[in-house]
């Protein structure tokens, strides 16, 4: 390797950044996929944040193939690796809406999985196969009202009937949970095997029983449908059984580490483009007679926001690559969902911050990106619960 | 399970012998080393003898020809116990003799690269002044033209190795202005009315650094490294390389310290969640620290990744170690680790530096 003096010193900081997990298909379904969500998406967010985006965005992303990326060619997906499943999270931002976002990866990187590695042909044919076409949509039910990072505190019980199951109990925070045609439930089916007594179900959401109730008001993300539901003396074959009977909260545990990795993606594209818009709104908005962007601590708060949002993609793109090659990597899932989720919460408020009186109104959407990416401290295990993960990861 | 890129199976092999023998033959001198203030030249020939010392340089200078074998070196290094031993290896291998190799004439090569690679002619980076630190451009060194060569006068500081330096690689003003188009490098032999002492430290106590004075050193014109009045792109070309070792350093010093604090353990949540912490801050640091390495290695711009990667891991290394001394008491490693590892948001450029590249990367 030998330098010229030139070469050295003329940073090129417009080159071509690509990460090596991604190709050139990457690349170019990044860019599909970018146009497709400016133009046919992001115009109605606005709209959608008062009514929640309507179902017919699941039916056009099936039509271009976006809901089955990473999925096996069987069922009707690209048969794509991991990857092009990151490229969606991380596009899909420019939607400028978090519930939107969040609504997809329910159906596409949280429901979908499971049934693609524990269902039987006959379930993944009547639920994965029209899901990945967005005609029909899924949602999962873990937490309950009294149970949320306690998993194993869940009360609802499925009892064995014959060769039905009845299942009762009330789930809450269900993303999709009014609009979906199928849940993926977390019973407790041996309230004395502990950890052995869970199992998952396949229910239909026109099921008896299955009662949607009020649709729940939230901090954000207010696009997405928020369901606390009821499960009342709901009938279902033992073939609703997805899985193994028992084996429910190992497979859940299973489930929620990609859910945790996807998210992770979310909040590394929320605060790019949180930033983005306000790296450009400090290169417009003058004050004291120069671009605020000009100022040295508004520069060095750029310094700073891009050094967090580059580490938390780093942990992503390197945890997706030991994905990809056939790692369980639940430590470092935990460890970049944990970072990511800190950093976008962080970044959205700099960002509020650098808007000024600006950033607290509405109109400029910066509110809303910290109100968005709040619940990724929260959601799918919050802070402490990757921090319990993670220490205990070491035997602490 | 397959190493990250840029690393291979072969390099895992290489790390493996490097942790042993920092471990066996660095680790239990350290703090001998650290008490004398210095740590003997055997350090760098038996690491010549070992093949470590030139493991980035071509083979046709006594190297080892690849530049991951050596990253993988700084971070094994940061397992010595000692930020000073680590940096006096680094001072020689890592910043001094790179712009010899990159900018040098076949026979500076020669009679710098080739002795400094079998640990024999230690070498030393001169840049930094008493009054010019961040700002490198306002080096005030002379260099006055003369029959045969150049006189030299000046001072230079905090310059790591320099009191042991048979070789400095300085920054000196070949014009009047100085400034970016007026700097250059000379290779300047230890002898008449070159002066090295030691400073005083916080930390980096087995480092000899040095206060530089040069009264009317006559240095000969063959001694001129690289392009006249092109030295602030000498500076700059081996910064990128440099932020990348320590940025390797300090992830292998929070590695070796985390692992460490895991042997002694602790009860409790709140010490659970606190090693969780580090565990994540680390894995971040590494993350993005082999990313930039990569990019380094592709031959591409990699000033942001680099910059990203150092600002990222300093002041984390600084603060791992202080919250493991809040864990389990200023016990004299862990004190030495903090102190050595508060260098970092200064050297190789501080932290606002790197704020301000990032920044002014981004267009502000």
């Amino acid at each position: 390797m030998t330098a010229t003096t030139t070469q050295s010193i003329k940073p090129d900081f417009q080159g071509q950044r690509k990460h090596f997990i991604f190709t050139d298909e990457h690349e170019q379904l990044r860019e599909s996929i970018r146009r497709f969500v400016i133009k046919e998406l992001q115009p109605h967010s606005e709209e959608w944040e008062e009514q929640t985006f309507p179902d017919w965005v699941f039916r056009r992303m099936g039509e271009l193939g976006f809901l089955g990326l990473d999925k096996p060619e069987q069922y009707g997906g690209q048969g794509g690796d991991y990857y092009t499943s990151l490229v969606l999270a991380e596009e899909i931002v420019h939607a400028q809406c978090g519930g939107l976002a969040m609504g997809l990866a329910v159906h596409t990187d949280m429901a979908m999985p499971p049934i693609l590695k524990f269902g039987t042909e006959e379930q993944k044919q009547e639920w994965v196969v029209p899901a990945i076409k967005g005609e029909k949509i899924l949602c999962l039910g873990i937490t309950e009202p009294d149970a949320g990072s306690d998993v194993a505190g869940i009360k609802t019980r499925a009892v064995a009937d014959g060769d039905e199951y009845v299942i009762n109990g009330s789930k809450t925070f269900i993303t999709n949970g009014h609009r979906a045609d199928a849940i993926v439930l977390v019973t407790k089916t041996d309230p004395d095997a502990g950890y052995d007594g869970f199992t998952l179900f396949l229910v239909p959401m026109d099921a008896p029983g299955v009662i949607r109730e009020k649709k729940l008001e939230k901090l954000g993300m207010h696009a997405s449908d928020t369901a606390l539901l009821a499960f009342q003396d709901v009938r279902v074959p033992s073939t609703a059984v997805l899985g193994d009977v028992g084996k429910g909260f190992y497979q859940i545990m299973w489930e929620l580490q990609g859910e945790r990795l996807i998210g992770a993606a979310g909040c590394v594209a929320g605060a790019q483009a949180a930033f983005d818009r306000t790296l450009q709104y400090a290169q417009e908005r003058s004050a004291f007679g120069r671009q605020i962007g000009h100022f040295q601590v508004i520069r060095h708060k750029f310094a700073e926001m891009a050094t967090k949002i580059e580490t938390a993609r780093q942990m992503v793109y390197t945890t997706a690559w030991r994905f990809q090659n056939g790692q369980y990597p639940v430590r470092e899932i935990s460890m970049a969902k944990l970072y990511a989720a800190r950093i976008a919460v962080e970044v959205a408020d700099e960002c509020i911050q650098i808007h000024g009186g600006n950033g607290y109104m509405k109109e400029y959407g910066i509110e809303r990106v910290w109100r968005d990416m709040r619940l990724n401290r929260i959601g799918a295990g919050t802070d402490e619960i990757m921090l319990e993960v993670i220490g205990r990861s070491y035997g602490l | 399970m397959a190493p990250i890129p840029p690393f291979t199976a072969e390099h895992e092999e290489l790390r493996g012998s490097i942790r042993r023998f920092v471990e066996d033959e660095l680790y239990p001198q350290a703090t001998e080393w650290e008490e004398a203030r210095w740590f003997p030249n055997d350090v760098f020939t038996r690491m010549a003898e070992l093949g470590y010392l030139g493991l980035k340089f071509p083979p046709e200078y006594g190297g080892g020809g690849d530049v991951v074998a050596d990253a993988v070196l700084s971070e094994e290094l940061a397992r010595c116990g000692s930020g000073g031993l680590a940096a006096g290896i680094g001072a020689h291998i890592g910043i001094a003799l790179p712009p010899i190799w990159k900018f040098g004439t076949e026979e500076q090569k020669q009679r710098y690269l080739v002795p400094g690679l079998r640990g024999e002619k230690i070498a030393a980076l001169a840049i930094t002044e008493p009054d010019a630190g961040s700002d490198v451009a306002s080096v005030r060194t002379r260099a006055e033209r003369v029959d045969g060569g150049f006189v030299v006068n000046g001072a230079k500081m905090f310059i790591t190795g320099g009191v042991r330096a048979d070789a400095l690689v300085t920054a000196v003003k070949t014009t009047a202005e100085g400034g970016h188009q007026g700097l250059s490098f000379l290779i300047i032999d230890r002898g008449p009315g070159v002066e090295s002492s030691a400073l005083e430290k916080l930390g980096w106590h087995a480092s000899d650094t040095a206060a530089i004075s040069f009264d009317d050193v006559f240095v000969p014109a063959e001694n001129l490294l690289g392009e006249e009045n092109q030295g602030f792109y000498l500076i700059m070309a081996n910064f990128q390389w440099e932020r990348l070792l320590m940025a390797l350093g300090a992830v292998g010093g929070m590695q070796v310290a985390f692992e460490r604090a895991l042997q002694r353990g602790g009860n409790g949540q709140a010490t659970r969640h606190r090693l969780a912490e580090i565990a994540t801050t680390i894995e971040g640091g590494r993350d993005v620290t082999y990313h930039a390495l990569r990019r380094y290695l592709a031959g591409a711009d990699a000033v942001p990744e680099v910059t990203i990667a150092k600002l990222a891991t300093q002041r984390a290394a600084f603060e791992v170690m202080d919250a493991l001394i809040s864990l389990y008491g200023d016990e004299p490693e862990l004190a030495r680790a903090a102190r050595d590892a508060r260098l970092g948001p200064i050297g190789g450029g501080t932290d606002e530096i790197m704020k301000e590249i990032l920044g002014r990367s981004l267009g502000l």
